[in-house]
């Protein structure tokens, strides 16, 4: 009974402890409240961006940019994650480069990017999806490695054809792989997305947001925004993908619930 | 995974490799754009050598890394005392989790205007980054670490009359060792993404976004992408020789892992 009085209540006393604390920060920490502002004016502004449906258009522009660009990594990605997967001479040749380009942060990219695709939507849709393929390609490939060898075997003697073998086997035996490379690679394309709409000076997004905020030192409004952000990246992560991987991976048996 | 040595599979590797630098070669030379954006293979080893030549590649570099180190040392010395806390008493697991759900899913970059309000710009921003970006992965290592070390150890240790600090030292420490470091390789791996990301944005005196960023105003391509190779390598070189050395040389000397890799 108190142990479960105090698993409610221990977070909201860290949070009322850590909001007073700011609260306090602000009243006499002697700092310009343009730059530390209370949490009624975070609140406040948050309360106008949503009235006056900025927040609204910046949210639907930056979710529009990442469903774009990880589709992009999740095609590229699962497509030569499996071919690498079942043909050796393309695993032979591809892993060297994949190996190296995993490693460089895509953000480093974004000048690069502008140079040659101008500013805007196109080149920050494009960063987003090289930028989170890679990991959606290593995991493709893990997985489909990982396929028991004695199922292939199997499913060979009981006269599976190619095609067969791939949809019935090779793709629901690499699928768990699969959905936590798509996991990663999104969650990637998440935290590089809100830094390039910062150095891509799109039309709207949540990035530009905070961004644009901070020339006019609006930390009530940079404060608000990564808040948003931060809720919208709980929701992607608990809610698309825990969905997805029920209907899937689960229903067919790969992974407990 | 471990076939050893395949001539065919090298030779494979050197094709794919060559097969991508004639395609760039023959992008570049096309026309499509002007070489001064898309610049030939020879061009940008030229400025590859005369950056290294006049050291100003490594001196950046140096700078980056070391605001890297200065972040990862001052991540460690977060996460460790957390992490051990939040996995030895239930009651600080409470306090700070919620916390550290909360702050887990913002981008660290997000924050990097507002540390420039805060701090200026600058080294301060940069690295506040850096531990935002690999903190998280590193307390979560060692709260899962410590969690995962078999109670029954415990309990035969301090039986066997082990006070705290000795049950730490000899019991806990080594357990979670093999999560620890785990967490440190992706922790390098965030670290690496979030300074090069505060280079770019909160624009310190050095350091290689900095050049990258700086190329970009004199629409100087060829630095561009050596810098960017400068960047995969050296993420190369810690990503798979010193992380996994390290991982190699502590967690399987003393048996904690059976020969697994990640």
């Amino acid at each position: 009974m108190l142990r479960r009085a105090l698993s409610i209540g221990l977070p909201l006393a860290t949070f009322a402890v850590i909001a007073a604390a700011w609260e306090l920060l602000v009243a006499y920490g002697g700092f310009p409240p343009k730059l530390v502002p209370g949490l009624g004016t975070i609140a406040d502004a948050f309360v106008r961006l949503a009235g006056n449906g900025i927040l609204l258009s910046a949210t639907e522009a930056t979710l529009y940019r990442l469903g774009a660009g990880f589709l992009i990594a999740a095609l590229i990605g699962v497509s030569l994650g499996i071919a690498m997967g079942r043909r050796q001479w393309i695993e032979d040749t591809a892993l060297p480069i994949v190996t190296f380009l995993y490693p460089i942060p895509g953000l480093a990219y974004a000048p690069l990017f502008v140079l040659w695709f101008g500013l805007g939507d196109l080149p920050t849709i494009l960063l987003v999806g090289v930028a989170s393929c890679f990991t959606v390609i290593i995991n493709t490939w893990k997985g489909v490695k990982a396929v028991k060898p004695i199922w292939l075997r199997a499913a060979e003697v009981m006269g599976a054809r190619d095609r067969e073998m791939f949809r019935r086997v090779v793709l629901p035996g690499a699928l768990p792989y699969i959905m936590i490379g798509l996991r990663l690679g999104l969650a990637q394309a998440w935290r590089i997305l809100i830094a390039v709409e910062m150095l891509m000076s799109v039309q709207r997004g949540l990035g530009w947001l905070i961004f644009g905020a901070q020339t006019f030192l609006n930390t009530d409004v940079m404060l608000a925004t990564i808040a948003v952000i931060g809720a919208i990246g709980i929701v992607l992560e608990r809610q698309v993908f825990t969905r997805i991987e029920r209907y899937t991976v689960v229903r067919w048996g790969m992974v407990a619930a | 995974m471990n076939k050893g040595f395949s001539w065919i599979a090298f030779a494979r590797g050197v094709a794919g490799v060559l097969a991508l630098v004639a395609v760039w070669q023959a992008f570049a030379l096309s026309g499509m754009f002007s070489t001064a954006m898309t610049p030939p293979i020879g061009t940008i080893g030229a400025i590859m050598w005369r950056l290294l030549a006049d050291g100003s590649l490594i001196e950046n570099a140096a700078a980056t890394l070391l605001r890297v180190f200065v972040g990862l040392a001052i991540s460690f010395s977060l996460a460790i005392p957390l992490g051990v806390l939040m996995a030895r008493y239930w009651v600080s697991e409470r306090i700070f989790l919620p916390v550290l759900s909360v702050l887990l899913p913002i981008p660290s970059l997000a924050w990097v205007p507002l540390f420039i309000l805060w701090f200026g710009i600058g080294n301060t921003a940069t690295i506040l980054v850096v531990v935002y970006a690999s903190a998280f992965p590193l307390v979560y290592a060692v709260w899962t670490g410590v969690r995962a070390v078999n109670p029954i150890w415990l309990r035969a240790a301090t039986v066997m009359g082990a006070d705290e600090a000795t049950l730490f030292r000899k019991v806990i420490w080594p357990g979670a060792l093999p999560y620890i470091i785990t967490g440190a390789r992706l922790a390098f791996g965030r670290a690496w993404i979030g300074v090069i990301g505060g280079e770019l944005l909160a624009s310190p005196k050095l350091g290689l976004g900095e050049i990258i960023f700086n190329a970009a105003e004199f629409l100087n391509a060829g630095v561009m992408l050596s810098t960017l190779i400068a960047i995969g390598v050296i993420g190369v070189f810690f990503e798979r020789f010193v992380f996994q050395t390290l991982e190699q040389a502590t967690v399987r000397r003393w048996g904690m892992v059976a020969g697994s890799r990640g």
